[in-house]
């Protein structure tokens, strides 16, 4: 079968591409795009190590086709910082020694934005609700945890 | 040549703060590259046939079909591997053998469990390969088989091996068995202190095996040119002991592989061994194309190395004035399907964290047909460990003292003799035990269905084989090349000790983990050994620099060794000579390295000796549902001896994700197997790690008994934090529950029915 064209916007830039039907939006991102900060932990929807943005909604790039983003909008680790300035969540997680090995990490980090997006004001166990669907397998989630409240509150003054 | 104590720029240190590790932008970024995250030109794409049988005898393989589908580069089987003589060579905390590991790699004679590989091939695209996976003929005679570890002992019991004969009893066993080895410690006379003893508890735990649960999946990419040259990137804990073992495995000379250990996404001591790397490069010299390849999740856990599960038996015995007279264990671990669980390691720690006269343990090793295991963060100790530290709990229950109390009484201290060997140094158990007791959180009363636990854990730690380097480049600045993978902030560690020894910035240090043909032999990041072994390494390779400036400084200034020193980053000159010469810094001599001398830079190569066991206590508030047996982690505190926390973020980092590891240990994981030997719980969802909605903040207090052997008095600290959880989480549970739960995990379903046995649970 022939392969699918597919046009779409990753992190601001348009880009088209090439994809068999059963390719996932991670493998497209990763292997075709060349993005490789989105990692696969399990293919299946239950590390969140793959985390993107579709159209501002969180998704494991695991469980989308690459060939259903045609069209839509899609962020990823790599689009956080912008320019010379890291997001005040990547710098937040350095700062707090968020991360051991960092395989979790830009889906913490995608999925942290997202829910400050969402809600500026989360409770602890909203966040830890909220990442509920990213596994870090290092940290046990204080300093992650720790690092969101920080962020959220110095957004929050401004 | 005079050296004064180095503290860095201005006479700052940066050991002991919280510095921003260097690595850290790439990894908050996505640039960081782990092992699926490296591609070469030209690359096949490898996949792994592995039996659908827990037991059964490979009669024949044909490749033929597979090896004609076009796309399909290179078809591997066990014909590819030569078979290797039986021969134990020490791993890290635990032994191998090369006849085993090349049948792990590949199965030989027999598949012995499900998801042991038996064929891969290299093809154009991964469409291809798991095509050609379809079309290898594997002709198996399936045999019964065998999963749980008291089963595996009986006369009786399906055969794994029929050369296993039982090691460590006289005399030697006349028929093979799947017992490997029996091993033993005593101290001292365990009946004449029972005899002694006014009060005895004797237990029987068991335990589930768990799989380490990194996020990255093994990676493996190789490429093997014509003259056998090969280069292998890869995932691991340890690039040295990939490169020996596929060497070895394939009959290649060392200095002609070269391994990069890419960033590492967790390891927990299941990437200290090879799975792919062996396949990856047979299969690139067969196709004469680079290969990669990388495991599923599903493979990760059917395939790569959780630890043992096990039975435990504890009887242990005190005065009533609280002394333990008396220790006796008897541990039979799962070693999945070739001999080598960390029961040694087991025996060794059982009673470790206790000062007492009469301890006898006995180990057994045993294989069943299940996945080889791996190390795991402290291997074998938290099993053995939650056995003892349940029952002295129960003795404190008994004796009617304060479980801390108790353990105060008892607790190993400088000059204990350890009944695994050695007389102890300086340790901080004590310590521990009475940062804890301060805690506001042992202070807070509890509710109905809460319970609080305590228990306390040992581990040895290791040093070993290390190289380091330094290197002063033009500028002034430094570049640091280590050789152990930095798995959880050894970059930031390793910077902060050679910023301070050399009194440069800590941005001006460029720390990088090399290649195999960049330093000498590394034994691997494991046994918490790669900060307090790697540190010492650059403490030596400092010396070196600072050595070799002061000579230089003494041509220059016409000066005698005793007229200048080095300290705070420059060279200085003493008494007479300080009137004609100014002091120099290591920037002044970098720009005029050519002609003093050349090239500025200091290598160390140490064999470390001297790692400091590290102990902890951990405080656990839990509630149980009576409705759904769930049991609610509330609060958790750990205290552990660091020695001398080169980076407290990082070192509570280790506390607090040990911790949490043993909450999934003690609550929810395990490896569920059908009748049919086959692996249930395949994958994340259903393997139930711990996720951030499980668990409460963990409060990390960092204790610092310097050891004596360090120069910066560093114990390693990663392994011990799992050893207490699930003693203090079993010990929490009856506090809450009235119930003393003896095996793991304590998850709903058993935790639901044992409050239903005694009428406890809602239903």
């Amino acid at each position: 079968m022939a392969k699918h064209h597919i046009e779409a916007t990753v992190n601001g830039d348009a880009v088209e591409f090439l994809c068999e039907t059963e390719e996932t939006l991670l493998d497209v991102l990763r292997d075709t795009l060349h993005l490789t900060g989105s990692k696969e932990g399990c293919g299946s929807g239950d590390c969140g190590a793959c985390s993107v943005t579709l159209d501002g909604r969180l998704v494991c790039s695991c469980l989308v086709l690459g060939c259903e983003v045609g069209g839509h909008r899609i962020e990823t680790i790599e689009g956080m910082a912008k320019g010379e300035a890291l997001h005040p969540l990547q710098q937040r997680f350095l700062e707090n020694a968020a991360l051991q090995c960092g395989i979790c990490t830009p889906g913490f980090l995608v999925a942290s934005k997202a829910l400050l997006e969402k809600k500026p004001d989360p409770t602890e166990t909203e966040i830890r609700y909220w990442l509920a669907g990213n596994l870090c397998r290092c940290t046990g989630y204080d300093k992650i945890v720790s690092a969101v409240m920080d962020v959220a509150a110095a957004m929050r003054k401004g | 040549m005079a050296e004064a104590a180095t503290n860095g720029t201005n006479g700052q240190s940066y050991v002991g703060t919280r510095t921003i590790r260097p690595d850290g932008v790439d990894k908050v970024t996505g640039r960081a590259r782990f092992g699926a995250d490296f591609n070469l030109p030209g690359q096949l794409i490898g996949r792994v046939l592995r039996s659908p049988h827990p037991h059964a005898r490979i009669v024949s393989i044909d490749t033929s079909r597979a090896e004609a589908l076009p796309g399909v580069k290179a078809v591997i089987t066990r014909d590819d591997f030569g078979d290797q003589p039986s021969e134990f060579v020490p791993a890290g905390e635990m032994m191998m053998n090369y006849k085993d590991v090349v049948r792990n790699v590949m199965a030989r004679e027999k598949a012995l469990y499900e998801g042991h590989p038996v064929a891969a091939v290299a093809a154009t695209s991964a469409a291809i390969a798991r095509h050609a996976l379809k079309l290898i003929d594997v002709t198996y005679e399936v045999l019964p088989h065998v999963i749980d570890v008291v089963e595996a002992m009986r006369p009786d019991a399906p055969l794994l091996h029929d050369d296993l004969f039982t090691a460590g009893v006289e005399p030697k066993p006349d028929k093979p068995s799947n017992i490997a080895k029996r091993v033993e410690i005593v101290l001292g006379d365990i009946e004449a202190g029972f005899a002694k003893a006014d009060v005895i508890v004797e237990r029987e735990f068991k335990t589930a095996p768990v799989h380490q649960g990194y996020i990255e999946p093994h990676a493996a990419l190789a490429t093997v040119s014509e003259d056998g040259s090969t280069e292998l990137w890869c995932t691991t804990q340890g690039h040295y002991i990939v490169r020996a073992h596929c060497a070895r495995l394939l009959g290649l000379d060392i200095g002609k592989v070269r391994v990069t250990a890419t960033e590492i996404g967790g390891g927990f001591g299941g990437k200290t061994v090879v799975y792919l790397e062996p396949l990856a490069i047979a299969l690139s010299r067969k196709a004469r194309r680079p290969v990669k390849m990388v495991m599923s999740r599903e493979e990760v856990f059917k395939a790569s190395g959780p630890t043992s599960g096990a039975t435990v038996h504890v009887k242990m015995g005190a005065t009533k004035d609280g002394r333990f007279v008396a220790g006796f264990a008897e541990l039979k671990y799962q070693a999945g399907a070739f001999q080598g669980s960390p029961v040694q390691p087991g025996v060794m720690c059982a009673y470790a964290p206790y000062d007492m006269e009469n301890v006898k343990v006995i180990g057994y090793d045993v294989v069943s047909n299940r996945p080889k295991v791996a190390a795991y963060r402290a291997p074998g100790a938290p099993i053995s460990e939650f056995a003892v530290e349940s029952v002295v709990d129960e003795l404190a229950k008994k004796l009617g003292l304060d479980p801390i109390e108790l353990r105060l009484m008892n607790a190993a201290r400088e000059g204990t003799k350890a009944a695994y060997g050695p007389k102890l140094g300086p340790i901080g158990l004590e310590e521990t035990l009475n940062a804890v007791k301060k805690t506001e959180h042992w202070n807070t009363p509890l509710r109905k269905w809460q319970g609080r636990g305590v228990a306390s854990g040992f581990w040895f730690n290791i040093g070993g084989e290390t190289c380091a380097s330094l290197t002063v480049n033009e500028d002034g600045t430094v570049s640091l090349m280590a050789g152990t993978p930095d798995i959880g902030g050894l970059r930031a560690s390793l910077s902060m000790v050679a910023a301070d020894e050399l009194g440069v910035p800590y941005d001006k240090v460029r720390p990088i983990i090399g290649d195999t043909g960049s330093l000498g032999f590394n034994f691997l990041t494991g046994g918490s050994r790669s900060a307090f072994s790697g540190s010492m390494a650059l403490v030596e390779a400092a010396r070196q620099i600072k050595a070799d400036l002061c000579a230089r400084a003494c041509k220059l200034w016409d000066a005698k060794p005793d007229q200048v020193e080095f300290s705070h980053g420059a060279v200085r000159p003493l008494g007479a000579v300080a009137e004609k010469a100014k002091p120099m810094t290591i920037a002044d001599f970098a720009k005029i390295a050519g002609k003093t001398g050349g090239p500025i830079g200091g290598y160390g190569r140490i064999n470390a000796q001297g790692a400091g066991p590290s102990l902890g206590t951990h405080l656990v508030d839990l509630e149980v549902d009576p409705e759904t047996g769930r049991v609610t982690i509330l609060r958790y505190t750990v205290a552990q001896d660091a020695g001398r926390a080169l980076h407290p973020a990082y070192v509570e980092g280790q506390f607090q994700g040990g911790a949490v590891q043993g909450i999934g240990w003690a609550l929810n994981e395990e490896y569920i197997y059908g009748a049919d030997g086959k692996l249930q719980n395949a994958g994340f969802l259903d393997y139930r790690m711990p996720v951030a909605s499980d668990v409460p903040m963990i409060d990390a207090i960092v204790v610092e008994v310097a050891n004596p052997r360090h120069p910066y008095g560093v114990r390693g600290v990663g392994e011990t934090p799992i050893v207490p959880p699930l003693g203090a989480i079993a010990n929490a549970m009856e506090n809450a529950t009235g119930i003393r739960f003896t095996e793991l995990p304590m998850s709903p379903p058993k935790v639901l029915k044992a409050l239903r046995e005694r009428g406890l649970g809602r239903v």
